[in-house]
């Protein structure tokens, strides 16, 4: 009987540790889905921004045209007159998700639209990277099932399903490829965790096409493809290779290689340029190591010696030949074989040295230190904690976590965008911290707590008998238990120890690691505040800073929420008050949103594939007034849509981007001069503002009848009065403004015939002579009687 | 000048070669008339109707409210006909007041209402109703009388002519009222066609000042009503007036049949010219206690097209001047109880509109994203939800469906309207009944979880007015029980579900069960499981210590030696019963090869465990003995000391190696 009762505790004990683990589990997944909603909430459901328009687009495409003409799609309404191919130029990832999403919900007769889908994949994906992570974790600290399990579950998806840096990029609506990338991401690096742990070629195979489905959805994969071998190396450097490190290595490079080639896009790339050069190094080098420890196997010592010394005379002539052959071949090519994006990861200053329009994006500028708190918040300070607790004891997968954390902060200290990836590793770490100090805290209060009761009881039984039956404390109130309670008690106990178990097992140890019961309650006290705070920060977060989605914008005054819809009136106004086939010119930023919303052909759009066609339009916008309507008659364009902000303050419009326009113009076109458009060094659009500044076709189309809503000029967001007010257009005319005039669209001016001037005059005379005349002649009588 | 009016008169051209095709009856004698009459009417090939016009006994009558216009039948003196037009929309409202009497000898059942092609064409809505008292008679109120198109053989095909059955036959003699109601949507002609912002929207419109109708008229009249703005031109006839803003013409007295005096007016009108060249109504009817009706409209200004600059400065510094002919709101007028109502469109969410409601309307004004000018398209949709109980009903078992037809929005013009009534999957018999005649035909429509598809009735009819809303009825025959198909699909979705969780959990899906690794994993849960089986006798063991320990603990506060030493005895049986339950585990786990790795731990274990226990019931007899020889309790303490350090000792690594069993 006593011996069931206690088989059936422990199996309750595990069956209440998973039950309840799953329910964190689920209802973390709940939580990072629903913090994500706010943008849905505060504003509505509707794709944010830029880049998630163009894949909105591309998955209508899908879900309306099918797999085989997406990969066929070449897409004449973007890059007139160039055009694009979308299949083989974008990664599909993202887009074949939704579409399956799509087509799975269609099929079981869920009638959802394309856009709804898209709308919730970052959440519903959010909500996988958290359990994602808590996986990766689980295989880094290697912790049992139980509730110490979930203690650790919880406080690493607690971090994960809220850390503010991955919300700003996974908000509803935010549909764009980091969305599943970072799950893609977290799932690659869990999988080749769990395979190094466990040597199993099934994982290995799972780990490759984790890689695969990484590969397809973000160009972020070389970030795998190179930790990944560093972390090889570091293991065979550090003396800890083994076969596991093989199974988890070789054949994720090779079948990894297989498929990712098989991505269009990618396709030659993964073994012709340097981004992937480091894992086939490593990939020959873990060969050796294996060949090494082999013939050390089968060799005797002395033997063994003999044979090393020969072979790394001539290994080594023969790699200093094929590394000299390997550098030539990447010396060789103009961007030594890195591309543009990657480079200037490698060198901060690259991309604002040569690549004007890389830098030009706000999002690829380094990050300041405000922007990691805010990020980050407290996981910054936890972050140093989770690298000691990483460090006792160090395994292969710990190390990895330290590698993961380490490169992902020098990579987001280059790009504010990569923050992103290192956000998960910073949950790992904070979470593995936190839940290490708790348990530190909860035993320690444990251990002392009875005590104090326990010292009371003995007392009182002293005053009593006199008579004093030695007792460990901590068995005393346990000595009135039955058998059942004693084993829950001791599981009990046993839990909150587990964490601790691989690190010190012997009572001395234990003892050692207790902390005075006062200093561990406040701690506990301070930790529970600073996850509070936590929480605070990131839902604030959430809701207020990062789910904006940008194409519609509120303000709130002393009359309430006043919301700014210009940009979506623009796009409808032109998708349904111009022909199909007219071409719109705008700087690049707002061509994935006038493809998507207004379906109409653009010049240049956020893919900045082809400089020269920038250019083109930078230095149209540049120009003058005749010389900007030829470069765009040239282009077979019809309007001109520009964003200004002056009237209500919205600072991010194109006068504000004006610099780069000229820059990347002038960078093509050298009659374009920067120092033209500066007084000084000093960019400005006031009275002091150069003639070449006053006179090009931006601040003219910006600025057109802007003197007369208020009689001064007064541009809010420059805080100025502008320099040229009263101006007229001669090529352009305006046919649409919106309501808070942050987009005006004009249409250039049918070429005139060539005898001007005096017929024109004349004209008009005549027109007024006829008006006149007619008005009398319907007063006189009418027409038909 | 010239060219001017050149519009104008192509204008008029068909309306004016309409006419000489037309016979002519010759007005000289009255009996010649009457002849004539008969003749035409007996040519019409209208089997039951004839109708004798005689000089004292004939009159058509028309009323409308406040306003009165005579037509006069030539050969009735006596009768009256009223002819009321109202211009201030985009819709031309014709309201005709006969009155109607029958000079002949036959009894009549029909009346004919004829319309030129021009007006036919645009004839979006026509009804006819008897006044009964003293005329001033909506025309909208009560029940139609049925009209229907004829296409006799000798008129023009120019002419149409609709002919109206009247309730009972009238007799010789008798003279009743009738209210006739033409709504012509597409007649106002903008003129200029194409006006700058800041230009008003001038509009034509022609019509005959006299009463076109296959009768002689005694006595009629026009009377046009416009909106309180410019009037730029009309024709000016002898006895054509215009006050204020209303303009007549008339009476004229003694008209032949088929008389037409061509009039033009050429006025202001800056109204919404909303039309909708789609609308798609799609009504979905929940059994569940919700009708939701979604509108896809597809909108454009089609007054006179907007050319040249928009300026957003001129329209918002001054709205009413530079941007007269625009509209920038409709207001819908929704059911009462409407709720969850959105507007939106395809790029999402439209901001601007404001929804307020009371026990009887709910009213929803919508601005569309932008101001629209003329020419200007928008499409939108707006959709909310209804109770159930409000619209479905029932009768002779079966249910049916009681909505309005038209849109919501007020004075818009829809070209082709779709209705689609989503029928809840499973209904049979499905009839419609619609107060005029319209296109219909059956879809299927998959949504939520259906199998075979929901029923979708649809309705299809061109050039719908705000006069089309009235009530249409779908019958249909629906099982209640079917309401519960869904539910029970996802029950039974989710039960499978955790069945086959439960089921993979338990099954046992290796694919071979003779290979190493299957039996070395059998063979590994039998070892786990004798471990668990170890792992419980020793705690087992343990809670025996305890009772020992509480024994000696009782002792010390009672004294009571006879009760300790029961209480040993029954631990001494209990251990030893123990230790015989323990080597069974013990020599299975020294025999499987699998445990070699575990076994030193457990023999370690339970040798910790025998020493533990024969130091525990050492110390047992030591205190007994020392209560028994009743020694101080500090001497009990002194002779028990080095023996309870051991057995601490021993307890904490019991303790740990008790969990590293536990975690195998």
């Amino acid at each position: 009987m006593a011996a069931s009762d206690a088989h059936s505790g422990a199996s309750i004990r595990h069956a209440f540790g998973n039950v309840l683990g799953f329910f964190i589990l689920l209802l973390i997944g709940v939580l990072a889905f629903s913090i994500r909603l706010f943008s849905v909430i505060k504003y509505e459901s509707v794709i944010h921004e830029f880049d998630p328009y163009f894949n909105y687009r591309v998955t209508q495409f899908l879900t309306k045209n099918g797999i085989y003409d997406f990969w066929n799609w070449f897409d004449d309404r973007t890059w007139y007159p160039l055009g694009r191919v979308i299949g083989g130029t974008v990664y599909p990832g993202l887009t074949l998700t939704a579409g399956t999403l799509w087509w799975m919900l269609n099929s079981l007769n869920i009638p959802l639209s394309v856009e709804t889908v898209c709308v919730f994949t970052a959440p519903i994906f959010s909500a996988f990277a958290s359990w994602a992570t808590y996986l990766l974790t689980k295989e880094v600290k290697g912790t049992g099932a139980g509730l110490t399990a979930a203690v650790l579950l919880a406080m690493v998806n607690f971090s994960s399903s809220f850390v503010p840096s991955y919300i700003s990029r996974s908000v509803a609506g935010s549909y764009d490829n980091e969305a599943v990338a970072i799950f893609a991401l977290i799932f690659t690096f869990y999988l080749y965790i769990k395979t190094l742990n466990t040597g199993s070629l099934f994982y290995a195979t799972l780990n490759s096409i984790a890689y695969f489905y990484m590969v397809c959805s973000w160009g972020g994969y070389t970030f795998i493809i190179n930790l990944i071998p560093m972390h090889v190396l570091l293991c065979i450097v550090t003396g800890r290779y083994s076969s596991r490190l093989y199974i988890a290595y070789a054949p994720l490079v090779v079948l990894g290689t297989l498929l990712a080639s098989l991505v269009p896009v990618v396709g030659f790339n993964a073994v012709m340029t340097s981004e992937h050069f480091a894992s086939f190094l490593v990939f020959i080098i873990i060969h050796v190591v294996a060949l090494v420890y082999y013939i050390k196997g089968i060799l005797s010592p002395k033997m063994f010696k003999v044979a090393l010394a020969l072979v790394v005379s001539a290994g080594l002539a023969v790699c200093c030949a094929m590394v000299a052959v390997l550098i030539a071949l990447v010396a060789s090519s103009p961007t030594k074989g890195w591309s543009g994006r990657s480079l200037s990861l490698l060198d901060p200053t690259y991309a604002s040295k040569y690549i004007p329009i890389i830098a030009s994006v706000s999002e690829h500028q380094p990050p300041t230190w405000p922007s990691y708190f805010m990020d980050i918040n407290v996981l910054a300070f936890l972050v140093p904690a989770g690298i000691i607790a990483c460090f006792s004891p160090l395994s292969d997968a710990s190390s990895f976590v330290v590698l993961y954390i380490v490169t992902s902060v020098y990579f987001s200290g280059v790009m504010v965008r990569l923050m992103l990836v290192l956000a998960p590793a910073a949950c790992i770490l904070s979470g593995i911290a936190l839940s290490q100090a708790f348990d530190v805290f909860t035993r320690s209060i444990k251990l002392q707590l009875p005590s104090v009761s326990g010292q009371s009881n003995v007392d009182a039984g002293e005053a009593s008998s006199g008579n004093v039956v030695p007792n460990d404390p901590v068995k005393t109130d346990k000595n009135e238990d039955t058998s059942k309670e004693r084993t829950s008690k001791k599981s009990k106990k046993k839990e909150k120890e587990h964490v601790e178990k691989p690190v010190s097992k012997s009572q001395i140890k234990k003892r050692l690691l207790v902390l005075p019961l006062e200093t561990s309650i406040i701690a506990i006290i301070l930790l529970v505040l600073l996850g509070a705070f936590y929480v605070v920060h990131s839902v604030w977060a959430a809701a207020e800073a990062y789910s904006a989605p940008s194409i519609v914008l509120t303000s709130h005054s002393h009359d309430g929420l006043h919301v700014f819809d210009d940009f979506r009136e623009a796009y409808a106004w032109l998708s349904h008050n111009t022909e199909i086939d007219d071409k719109v010119a705008s700087w690049w930023d707002y061509g994935y949103q006038t493809t998507a919303m207004a379906n109409r052909t653009v010049i240049v759009d956020n893919n900045t594939w082809n400089n020269t066609h920038i250019a083109t339009v930078g230095t149209a916008m540049s120009s003058p007034e005749k010389a900007a309507w030829e470069i765009f008659h040239s282009l077979d364009v019809k309007y001109v849509l520009v964003v200004f902000g002056g009237l209500v303050g919205y600072p991010s419009d194109d006068i504000n981007k004006f610099l780069w326009m000229v820059r990347i113009g002038g960078g093509v076109f050298p009659h374009i001069k920067e120092p033209d458009y500066l007084r000084d060094g000093q960019y400005r659009i006031d009275s002091m503002a150069t003639p070449t500044m006053l006179n090009c076709l931006m601040y003219k189309l910006s600025y057109y009848r802007f003197v007369e809503t208020d009689g001064k000029a007064f541009d809010r967001v420059r805080r100025t009065e502008i320099g040229k007010k009263y101006f007229k257009l001669t090529h352009f005319e305006e046919v649409f403004t919106t309501h808070h005039w942050m987009v005006r669209i004009y249409k250039l001016k049918p070429p005139k015939n060539r005898i001007r001037g005096k017929i024109k005059k004349s004209k008009s005379v005549q027109n007024k002579l006829e008006n006149k005349l007619e008005k009398k002649r319907t007063k006189k009588e009418p027409l038909l009687v | 000048m010239k060219m001017r009016s050149i519009p104008f008169l192509l204008f008029l051209f068909p309306i004016l070669f309409t006419f000489p095709f037309l016979p002519s009856p010759v007005l000289s004698a009255s009996d010649l008339i009457l002849a004539k009459v008969d003749r035409r009417v007996s040519l019409l090939g209208f089997r039951s109707l004839s109708l004798f016009f005689t000089s004292h006994c004939h009159s058509f009558k028309l009323h409308c409210q406040g306003f009165r216009f005579s037509f006069q039948f030539q050969n009735q003196p006596g009768s009256d006909l009223r002819i009321r037009i109202d211009l201030t929309s985009q819709i031309v409202r014709i309201t005709t007041s006969l009155k109607v009497e029958n000079t002949g000898s036959d009894v009549v059942s029909e009346i004919l209402l004829s319309f030129p092609e021009n007006q036919a064409n645009h004839l979006a809505y026509l009804k006819a109703t008897l006044s009964e008292g003293k005329g001033k008679v909506k025309p909208s109120a009560g029940a139609g009388l049925p009209v229907e198109v004829v296409h006799p053989k000798d008129l023009p095909p120019a002419l149409t002519i609709y002919s109206v059955s009247l309730p009972k036959g009238l007799g010789k003699g008798d003279s009743l009222t009738l209210v006739v109601l033409a709504v012509l949507t597409h007649t106002l002609q903008p003129f200029p066609e194409k006006i700058n912002q800041g230009d008003i929207q001038l509009l034509l419109f022609q019509e005959s000042a006299q009463y076109l109708s296959p009768y002689a008229v005694k006595v009629q009249s026009l009377t046009v009503k416009l909106p309180d703005a410019r009037i730029e031109s009309y024709t000016k006839l002898e006895n054509a007036k215009l006050q204020g803003s209303e303009l007549k013409y008339g009476p004229y007295e003694n008209l032949p049949p088929f008389s037409y005096l061509p009039i033009v007016i050429h006025f202001e009108n800056n109204q919404p010219f909303a039309v909708a060249k789609e609308l798609v109504r799609e009504i979905e009817i929940s059994h569940w206690g919700n009708v939701q009706i979604t509108e896809h409209y597809d909108i454009i200004h089609a007054g006179a097209q907007s050319k040249g600059e928009f300026s957003r400065l001129d329209y918002q510094t001054r709205p009413y001047l530079r941007g007269a002919s625009a509209f920038r709101r409709l207001v819908a007028r929704l059911p009462p109880r409407a709720h969850s109502v959105y507007y939106r469109d395809e790029i999402g969410n439209i901001s601007t509109s404001s929804l307020w409601g009371d026990s009887k309307k709910t009213e929803l004004e919508i601005e569309p994203r932008y101001p629209m000018f003329g020419g200007w398209k928008t499409a939108f949709t707006i959709g909310y939800g209804l109770p159930l109980r409000d619209y479905l009903f029932g009768s002779e078992g079966k249910r049916f469906l009681n909505i309005t037809f038209g849109a919501p929005i007020n004075q818009l013009v829809i070209d082709t309207l779709f209705i689609k009534v989503v029928l809840p999957e499973g209904s049979k018999d499905i009839s419609v009944s619609a107060p005029f005649p319209v296109k219909q035909w059956q879809e299927t429509k998959l949504s939520h979880l259906d199998i075979g598809g929901r029923p979708v009735v649809v309705l299809e009819k061109n050039n719908v007015v705000p006069e089309h809303n009235e009530h249409f009825q779908v019958y249909y025959k629906f099982n209640s029980l079917s309401m519960l198909r869904e539910p029970l699909m996802l029950i039974s979705g989710f039960f499978f579900l955790f069945i086959a969780c439960i089921v993979y959990t338990h099954a046992d899906i290796s694919i071979s069960k003779s290979s190493a690794s299957y039996l070395a994993k059998l063979q590994w849960d039998e070892v786990q499981a004798t471990v668990q089986q170890v792992h419980s006798i020793i705690s087992r063991c343990l809670t025996a210590h305890d009772k020992l320990e509480t024994s000696l603990y009782d002792l010390s506060r009672s004294g009571d030696i006879q009760a300790c030493k029961a209480t040993r005895k029954s631990v001494d049986s209990s251990l030893k019963e123990l230790s015989k339950e323990l080597k069974l585990p013990l020599a299975f786990l020294q025999s499987s090869p699998q445990a070699a790795q575990i076994l030193p731990k457990v023999e370690e274990l339970v040798a910790k465990e025998r020493e533990l226990q024969d130091k525990l019931l050492a110390k047992h007899t030591t205190v007994v003995d020392c209560y028994e020889k009743k020694l101080g309790g500090r001497e009990i303490e002194n002779r028990i000391a080095p023996q309870q350090q051991k057995i601490n000792a021993l307890k904490q690594e019991i303790d740990d190696l008790m969990d590293v069993i536990d975690e195998i």
